[in-house]
């Protein structure tokens, strides 16, 4: 099993499966984005309390959802590559992160435009887009020391320990923040979660996050086979690669 | 040659980082000042109420001796860094995490406990009084160390760039929002009679957590850099 | 149609919502599409150069 597992981690042998795993990954997404914006736009009724607004929710609540779960991922591929030494996970790593970055912009976007006709304000210091906001930093910080670093090895390990630093802080970051923000304004702010959410909304929900996570998948198995073929550029395989290419005629 | 122990390698290196420190005066007192002139600032920039002051200086001065603390992360491991010392204390018998916990400690002794000494004087500044200055104290003093060892892994990290400054703060600064959060709040509460030992506890918690695990991360980080 | 697009007064917020989530997705969809085509230009060149350097050596 772990033997079968680390050989599917070789450069060669990712290129030829997560090519594709992306194509599957982004034709599903298509399919499940499409039916969820079917159902997000014209098949759900509006809020009882929220009205029509409650519609933002069907693009936030994936956003904040992706927004996390790439950076559990970037932490998870981190430390593969800082214990197996498994170049593949460090470039899944890199390539996740501005995934990430521009999905927790999103939802905090998104946030402010759902704030603005319930709360009436664009911004509000509420425990969950506080920490959106903090973990925009986070990535920006990643994304920078990625970028600082000359040697892309280098680079892509200093990255891997900062990104363990960051996973054990945010439970510490979110718990502090969601502390402050009740101390400071009581539990007023508690029109995001509902208690129950009915089946009309929890569908097009779901068809959207999933749709979400497939999207970050095949974008992100992408960029990471981009950059493996940059790194491998010297090894036979790649060559065999360019020269089938060129065979074949350009697509 | 045979090595000397552990427990006397540690007590070498914090005296020699504190003896080195000391003897660069200027480099001391600059955070220090910083901090000084970042709280002073604050009443001019807005109305000197008292009461208002008294409202913001949990936050205002906690928010200074943040900035100040890393202002002054830079010179960690610089030093050493330019010198080739950081490379001598990689190869070393000793454990790394143990040695990077005696320089975070020696910075903290020069550049987080002189805070400590003027917190007091800007808490006048700010009429910040009575049991809220005790409080104050009391955060400074569980929150400056925890500062350093958040910061060091940040400083190992980038220290082999040339210019780490701008990415240093935008790699620490997230990482020290609970700390801003519990200590300020500590603070607010003491000034409000409310109870202050939440909050502290989980200063020493996060203290007692950092002391274990900072000085792993920092190593880690350390190693990679230097390679 | 038009109430559609009204979204009962919300429209500006609903629809920039989805406008910016379209710009987020087209975003990361032309990313790697950029990197992915830089990325074949240059190894092409590279081993071009190489079967130049190839054939000027054994003539």
């Amino acid at each position: 099993m772990w033997a079968w597992l680390h050989r599917q981690g070789s450069p060669k042998r990712f290129y030829n499966w997560s090519g594709t795993l992306a194509r599957w990954a982004g034709w599903g997404s298509l399919l499940l984005g499409v039916a969820g914006l079917y159902y997000a736009l014209f098949a759900s009724p509006p809020d009882y309390q929220q009205g029509e607004s409650v519609r933002i929710m069907y693009v936030h609540v994936p956003a904040a959802w992706l927004s996390m779960f790439i950076y559990m991922n970037i932490a998870a591929a981190s430390l593969v590559s800082l214990v197996w030494r498994i170049k593949v996970a460090d470039m899944f790593a890199a390539a996740s992160a501005p995934i990430g970055a521009w999905f927790t912009f999103l939802a905090l976007a998104t946030g402010s435009l759902w704030g603005k006709p319930m709360w009436g304000t664009w911004w509000i210091w509420d425990a969950r887009l506080t920490s959106e906001l903090i973990l925009l930093f986070l990535y920006l910080g990643y994304i920078g020391l990625l970028a600082a670093i000359e040697e892309r090895e280098t680079a892509a390990r200093a990255a891997a320990v900062l990104a363990l630093v960051g996973v054990v802080n945010i439970p510490i970051i979110h718990y502090s923040v969601e502390w402050w923000s009740t101390l400071h304004q009581g539990a007023t702010v508690t029109k995001f979660d509902k208690p129950s959410i009915d089946w009309t909304m929890l569908r097009p929900l779901l068809l959207m996050a999933f749709s979400a996570t497939l999207f970050y998948v095949a974008v992100a198995l992408r960029l990471a086979r981009t950059e493996l073929l940059r790194r491998e550029r010297e090894s036979q395989w790649v060559r065999e690669l360019i020269d089938g290419r060129q065979g074949g005629g350009r697509r | 040659m045979n090595t000397p122990s552990l427990a006397h390698a540690w007590f070498a290196l914090l005296r020699r980082d504190v003896m080195l420190a000391l003897r660069q005066r200027g480099q001391l007192a600059n955070p220090l000042l910083f901090f000084v002139l970042v709280v002073a600032l604050f009443p001019l920039g807005m109305n000197p109420d008292p009461a208002l002051l008294r409202n913001i200086a949990p936050g205002v001065i906690w928010v200074g001796a943040l900035l100040a603390a890393m202002l002054a992360l830079e010179s960690m491991f610089r030093s050493d860094f330019d010198d080739g010392a950081l490379e001598q204390m990689l190869l070393t018998p000793y454990p790394l995490p143990l040695l990077v916990l005696a320089k975070v400690a020696a910075h903290w002794l020069v550049t987080g406990l002189p805070l400590l000494l003027v917190a007091p004087l800007l808490a006048l500044l700010l009429n910040l009084e009575g049991e809220a200055m005790v409080i104050l104290l009391a955060s400074l003093a569980l929150g400056t160390p925890l500062l350093s060892l958040i910061g060091a892994i940040g400083v190992a990290l980038t220290v082999g760039l040339r210019r780490g400054g701008v990415l240093l703060s935008l790699l620490v600064l997230p990482l020290y929002v609970p700390v801003l959060i519990f200590a300020a709040g500590a603070v607010g509460n003491a000034q409000a009679g409310m109870a202050v030992t939440g909050q502290l506890a989980f200063l020493g918690a996060l203290l007692a957590l950092a002391v274990a695990l900072a000085p792993l991360a920092t190593a880690a980080a350390l190693r990679i850099s230097l390679d | 149609m038009s109430d559609f697009l009204h979204m009962g007064g919300y429209a500006i917020y609903v629809w920039a919502s989805y406008l910016l989530g379209l710009l987020v997705v087209a975003v990361n969809l032309w990313q790697p599409w950029r990197a992915e085509r830089e990325v074949w230009r240059q190894l092409t060149r590279r081993r071009k150069h190489e079967e130049r350097m190839r054939e000027s050596e054994t003539s």
